[in-house]
């Protein structure tokens, strides 16, 4: 099967490629990619995507997704976020473990993977719990878990407070060079609290969650990656001061990465203001200084990724007291529009922006995809940088609406995915 | 002046020309609780559903009370005779609620923000009767009135409030809404009452020690010590305690003079406050109280009161 995406700019920063290029697909897989005109008889017997005016980005991948499945599918499912997914451009999800029951074995990742084949409509890669049930004691059996397809270790949500059960979990999962994903925080300093420790905490009368406890945690974590020589990736990082911890550990040439999620450059602690549930996320959202700090980790390369840490949540969840109500936001489906409007305001690049999103979470969690070099997977999203649109829950493929960005107008948006050449029909 | 809110959520809402307003109300208010007949038939067929979610004594009988006075129907709901013991949600009860029609709901509730989410649900006008560590804006009305009574003003009146401010909606209050009137607010406690920001999110002075915030302070006013926080670990125990922050005569003769003292209640006598102090000359803590019905009454009629509902 051949399709021939023709008339686009080629976006692909796993080559520093930003050009006018047509890209050549065969059986799954990038062809070529030739000046236009040049595509020779290839275009006679190929599907014809036009792609005149739009960005041709390798797909676009979400290192930080809770699906739901098993367990809560009132909330989500395999197939309901995974067209979310491929609503908002991405083409492959990394799928937490804090389901019920926790995937800390392999009959989960496997039960995962299985759903996500019969969708059909993104890559789902299962990430293994750390610890049997999230619980902080005892390891997953990595071997079998990364055989099944899991592609990283987390306890996502549930610091490992311990720190000797958490050097053991980096030091076990060097034997398969799985990544460690670490939520990191602390949970006793950070206990009770609902929102960012500051000036709105304290006018609204809601228990904080310090940056200290979120950089205190992050600092324990680099230094057990320096002592154990593993690879950690840092999760959703939300401080000035951890990410100049994140610099520092990789000036130190420590296998240290970072992803950031788009609420933590786009909003700040103020969202909350009103008892806002929807803007009610663990790390919360923090101040003017932070989200200045973050851009400028991402321009520099100190952040990797950008990540969505879509974790959906019902009314039943969310429309409570508000520190009654669950951490949490969707992303997948706002994300693409969020980085965008980096590169219009001139912090990011273009090919930034589709590293962060792409090329980057493939290359930490070791996927195929993030390039459309020859001889890549045909994994691509089209993307219109100039579309403007409103931000409405009520049209997500998400099964939840817990958006603090309903409402808002904004620019860019993905049009198509194909998954190995295959375009995703919604 | 007209009064146009739907609800009094916090006095973080209302401008220095309102609590004005409110004030002169409860002033012209204050006299049926004096009569022998303390009866005005103003709210007469309206309902005010009493709903505390937490305990309290004070504040639930002020309200009825005041509600009575006006003529209105009250009726109470706790949480133990609520359906929220049943695991019924807020949101749910608001609504439930709502389809009886009541015309205001006062709310006591340990969430902050709680009576927010049931003003966003309902029609009627909702009443903040304390919401977790955020404000207690009746208590702030009724605080400002038995100063403005005493002291014959609000503006550049010095108060000190001493004790647990980071988890007081009294002192939030009281702190909004001095500010405004122009009062000059200190604040003091132990650092680890001590929410960081004060300063900027109140435009409050802080104190760690009690002489400095008391010196020449014209009011007086003490939280109560939550003996729970103890174990928190806020402070080392309720002796220490006492004995640094304490209102005893002592410390009480470095303020101004004619200093008046304050308290909301519970008082735990003997920690934060002394029984000489308590129930001294300079105590006004029960005209606290009787301010409070004044207050709300005002407030009930300000909401509900007159053709504006019709």
């Amino acid at each position: 099967m051949r399709v021939l995406i023709k008339g686009g700019r080629v976006v692909d920063p796993s080559r520093n490629l930003d050009a006018r290029l047509e890209v050549l697909i065969e059986d799954g897989r990038v062809l070529d990619l030739v000046p236009p005109g040049n595509e020779g008889g290839f275009g006679g017997e190929a599907e014809l995507i036009q792609a005149e005016g739009l960005v041709v980005a390798p797909g676009l991948i979400d290192m930080h997704v809770h699906l739901r499945e098993p367990g809560h599918e009132y909330k989500e499912t395999i197939a309901s976020g995974t067209a979310a997914a491929a609503a908002g451009g991405f083409t492959a999800v990394a799928a937490m473990p804090n389901t019920r029951p926790v995937n800390d074995n392999r009959s989960v990742t496997d039960f995962i993977l299985a759903q996500a084949v019969k969708a059909g409509l993104a890559r789902v890669y299962p990430v293994s719990a750390m610890t049997v049930g999230l619980a902080g004691e005892v390891l997953c059996e990595y071997g079998e878990q990364a055989e099944a397809g899991a592609v990283a270790v987390s306890d996502d949500g549930r610091p490992v407070s311990d720190a000797q059960t958490m050097r053991r979990v980096l030091e076990y999962a060097r034997a398969f060079d799985l990544v460690a994903i670490s939520h990191a925080e602390d949970p006793r300093l950070s206990a009770g609290g609902v929102m960012n420790e500051g000036l709105v905490s304290c006018r609204l009368g809601l228990a904080g969650l310090p940056a200290a406890s979120e950089e205190s945690g992050v600092f324990r974590d680099v230094m057990l990656a320096a002592l154990t020589g593993a690879r950690l990736h840092l999760a959703h990082i939300s401080t000035a001061g951890a990410v100049e911890i994140v610099r520092r550990a990789k000036a130190r040439g420590l296998r240290v990465t970072a992803e950031t999620a788009p609420h933590y450059f786009t909003l700040t602690e103020e969202a909350v203001i009103g008892y806002r549930t929807e803007a009610k996320m663990n790390p919360p959202l923090r101040t003017q200084a932070d989200v200045e700090a973050v851009r400028q980790g991402l321009a520099d390369g100190t952040l990797d990724a950008v990540a969505t840490d879509h974790a959906p949540q019902s009314s039943l969840e969310k429309e409570v007291e508000f520190d009654q109500a669950a951490f949490g936001i969707v992303g997948l489906e706002t994300a693409l529009p969020l980085t965008l409007a980096l590169v219009r305001q001139k912090r990011l690049t273009l090919s930034q922006a589709v590293a962060a999103l792409s090329t980057h979470p493939a290359r930490i969690l070791h996927l195929p995809g993030g390039s459309l070099a020859p001889g890549a997977l045909a994994d691509v999203t089209l993307i219109d940088l100039e579309q403007e649109w409103v931000v409405r829950a009520e049209n997500f493929r998400s099964l939840s609406r817990n958006t603090p960005f309903e409402g808002f107008k904004v620019q860019g948006r993905a049009v198509m995915t194909l998954l190995a050449g295959r375009p995703i029909a919604l | 002046m007209e009064f146009k809110h739907k609800d009094l959520l916090g006095l973080e809402d209302l401008s220095a020309e309102e609590m004005v307003y409110i004030l002169d109300q409860a002033e012209s208010f204050k006299e049926i609780s004096e009569r022998p007949i303390k009866k005005v038939p103003t709210l007469r067929g309206k309902t005010v559903v009493l709903f505390f979610y937490e305990p309290s004594t004070r504040t639930r009988t002020s309200f009825e009370i005041a509600a009575k006075r006006l003529s209105a129907d009250s009726v109470s709901l706790s949480a133990s005779t609520s359906s929220m013991v049943k695991g019924e949600t807020l949101a749910d009860t608001a609504r439930n609620l709502e389809a009886m029609n009541p015309d205001a709901i006062v709310l006591r509730h340990s969430s902050s923000g709680a009576p927010h989410l049931l003003a966003s649900l309902v029609r009627s006008a909702v009443i903040n009767a304390g919401d977790g560590t955020h404000e207690h804006p009746t208590q702030g009305l009724l605080d400002m009135l038995t100063m403005r009574q005493v002291k014959g003003r609000l503006d550049r009146l010095r108060v000190a409030i001493i004790g647990d401010i980071a988890h007081s909606r009294v002192a939030r209050s009281n702190m909004i809404g001095l500010s405004k009137m122009g009062a000059e607010v200190r604040v003091c406690g132990p650092p680890t009452m001590l929410p960081p920001g004060l300063e900027q999110a109140y435009g409050v002075s802080v104190f760690f020690r009690p002489e400095s915030a008391l010196e020449g302070a014209d009011v007086v006013m003490m939280l109560r010590v939550q003996m729970e926080r103890a174990q928190a670990p806020l402070f080392p125990g309720l002796r220490e305690y006492a004995r640094l922050y304490g209102l005893s005569a002592q410390r009480l003769a470095l303020a101004a003079p004619d200093a008046i003292v304050m308290h909301p209640g519970p008082m735990n006598r003997g920690v934060e406050i002394s029984p000489e102090v308590a129930d001294g000359p300079r105590s006004v803590i029960l005209n606290q109280v009787t301010n409070g019905v004044a207050v709300r009454m005002a407030l009930l009629y300000l909401l509900i009161g007159g053709e504006r509902e019709s």
